[in-house]
């Protein structure tokens, strides 16, 4: 079948072989209630490439010993992989010193950590702190707890009715009493992008910090601290191909040198003596205890697994499927999607009929669909949304046009099991 | 789609269809008894926080006896058409009879046969194929919590 033409006609190499990614995922080849696992709550927790997989094991079977503590080869080893697996996440989101990255447990407990220490020392009675209406109770709660014991008032920020923030409320709350704006670089409900720079700018120019929650964004684009000009980023491993239980702060130098430490232990001391003690330096102030050492060099494995795809490809190939998913559960009849059409990541919480959220999920899981439903540690703004639960898919790096169809398909079982036209 | 899109798919479906039967959408959709009571002596919310579903249960005591049972809620079919099945069936019943029923149900929510062939249940037998859905048993319960705690042999709210 050679042809002069052949050149001509044939499809232009693929930019991205999304059945080459799903092969390095071991979990996206089993069944589930003997249907192939549709796996859409990314938002919730991703999947683990072979190559995380084995970077934890690796660390148990050859070089597993506490770090900083041994002067013998397995604790240098350690050691070693450790700090290097620090500078590769610092590297990644543009920190200018690994000493910026602290390693903690997840988002929630970066944010805890900065509530508990900048916010012990620099927030005051009649201090404000503003927030969003669209946080995470994990970029909530920690401020309401904040706000209680100094007296300072809490803000939000209103969202409007396409999930975007309303940015002339942001300038009308931001004052010279505000003293910290925290927000979401992506909304775990709605998916929409937030114009953190802007945000940021502004916070500066009354003479605030800024903190940006960076759980749902930092799986999906290349985050550049720098650029974005906040004072603190949170985020966690496990929505980014990494184990559960590993996550970072990064946090300005200034800003981390002059607050107090956190828990206190061993790791995070350069002395101790019967009367008190010295905190180490920068990031080992805010590590007491042993630390989640082999979950750290599954986060650095994660993040260079994501650089050699190029997180730049990522969000085109995430973009193109959030389109055709919109577009798909768009042509569904009493399908109701929240958030906007336009700068969002592919968290897409919706509506359908009156069948409640809960038992969407319950009828997808039998076709193999994994969906969250619920208030998706969002209650505030559902209240806002007027909605006690939503359903939601979110698209990861490995999800296809076909695992959409397979969700409207399930769609369909949940429409005809309630008679819904 | 139609049923021959979905049909001859096995086990899952014919659980799934199991778990929502007509009654149970039909109390879902047309609640019985749900609303306010004025003159309620006991009343008492319970929600479900991983969930959000919450049931506020509104009894009316007459002696030892249930002269009506109202509520309010929010959530899943599972747990608005157990809380409407359950005002039905237990309306006139005594404190005693009511508990009895409780624990009859709870066992059937278990997957015990023999309680899911108990008359006493009425309505309330449509909702025997939650068992296969252990997850959603907890959906079921909340209105039976509520009434467990403002009636029960432990209660404190009496």
């Amino acid at each position: 079948m050679e042809s002069p033409d052949s050149k001509s006609v044939s499809a232009p190499p693929s930019p991205y072989d999304v059945e080459r990614i799903r092969a390095d995922f071991p979990i996206l080849g089993r069944l589930v209630h003997g249907a192939p696992l549709v796996y859409l709550d990314n938002a919730a927790s991703s999947q683990k490439p072979y190559s995380v997989i084995q970077a934890v094991d690796a660390y148990y079977r050859e070089i597993n010993a506490n770090v900083h503590r041994g002067a013998h080869e397995l604790s240098i080893r350690a050691t070693e992989a450790y700090e290097g697996a620090r500078a590769v996440v610092a590297e990644h989101i543009g920190a200018t010193s690994a000493s910026e990255l602290v390693f903690v447990r997840g988002t929630t407990e970066a944010i805890n950590l900065v509530a508990w220490t900048w916010g012990a020392a620099h927030v005051a009675e009649g201090d404000e702190i503003l927030l969003t209406k669209m946080e995470h109770h994990s970029n909530l709660v920690p401020w309401q707890i904040l706000a209680h014991r100094a007296g300072a008032t809490l803000r939000y920020v209103d969202v409007a009715a396409d999930g975007s923030l309303v940015m002339d409320d942001y300038d009308r709350l931001l004052s010279d009493r505000t003293c910290l704006v925290g927000v979401t670089h992506v909304s775990n409900t709605l998916g929409v992008v937030n114009p953190v720079a802007e945000i940021a700018r502004k916070a500066h120019e009354a003479g605030a910090v800024c903190l940006v929650d960076g759980a749902q964004a930092a799986p999906h684009m290349q985050i550049d601290v720098q650029a974005l000009g906040c004072d603190f980023y949170a985020f966690s491993g496990h929505k980014m191909l990494a184990p559960t239980g590993i996550g970072a702060l990064w946090g300005r130098r200034e800003l981390l040198d002059a607050m107090p430490p956190w828990q206190g232990g061993g790791e995070m001391i350069s002395e101790v003596r019967l009367e008190g003690f010295t905190a180490a330096p920068l990031p080992y102030k805010f590590e007491a205890g042993t630390p989640n050492i082999a979950g750290a060099l599954g986060f650095a494995e994660a993040i260079r697994y994501l650089q050699r795809i190029g997180l730049e490809k990522i969000h085109a190939w995430e973009a193109e499927l959030t389109a055709y998913a919109l577009d798909s559960l768009g042509r569904v009849d009493g399908i109701e999607i929240f958030g906007p059409r336009e700068d969002r990541v592919g968290v897409i919480s919706f509506r359908y009929a009156d069948i409640h959220a809960h038992d969407l999920a319950t009828i997808l899981d039998q076709k193999g669909v994994a969906i969250r439903a619920g208030h998706h540690c969002n209650q505030p703004l559902m209240a806002h949304l007027g909605v006690d639960a939503t359903a939601r898919a979110s698209i990861y790096l490995y999800n296809t046009r076909s695992e959409i169809d397979a969700l409207i398909e399930a769609l369909g079982l949940a429409a005809h099991l309630f008679g819904v036209a | 789609m139609g049923m021959t899109g979905h049909g001859g798919e096995g086990l899952e479906l014919s659980s799934l269809q199991d778990l929502y039967q007509q009654v149970i959408l039909d109390h879902y959709r047309r609640p019985r008894n749900k609303g306010p009571l004025e003159d309620a002596t006991h009343t008492l919310t319970l929600n479900n926080p991983l969930c959000g579903d919450v049931i506020d249960l509104m009894l009316r005591l007459e002696g030892d006896r249930i002269a009506e049972v109202h509520f309010e809620g929010k959530g899943c079919s599972i747990s608005q058409a157990s809380a409407s099945m359950m005002s039905g069936v237990l309306k006139g019943s005594t404190i005693q009879e009511a508990l009895q029923v409780m624990a009859t149900f709870t066992r059937m929510l278990h997957g015990d046969m023999d309680a899911a062939a108990d008359t006493d249940l009425g309505d309330l037998r449509a909702l025997a194929g939650v068992s296969k859905f252990p997850v959603r048993v907890k959906c079921a319960l909340l209105a039976w919590n509520c009434l467990g705690e403002l009636v029960g042999p432990d209660t404190t709210h009496s």
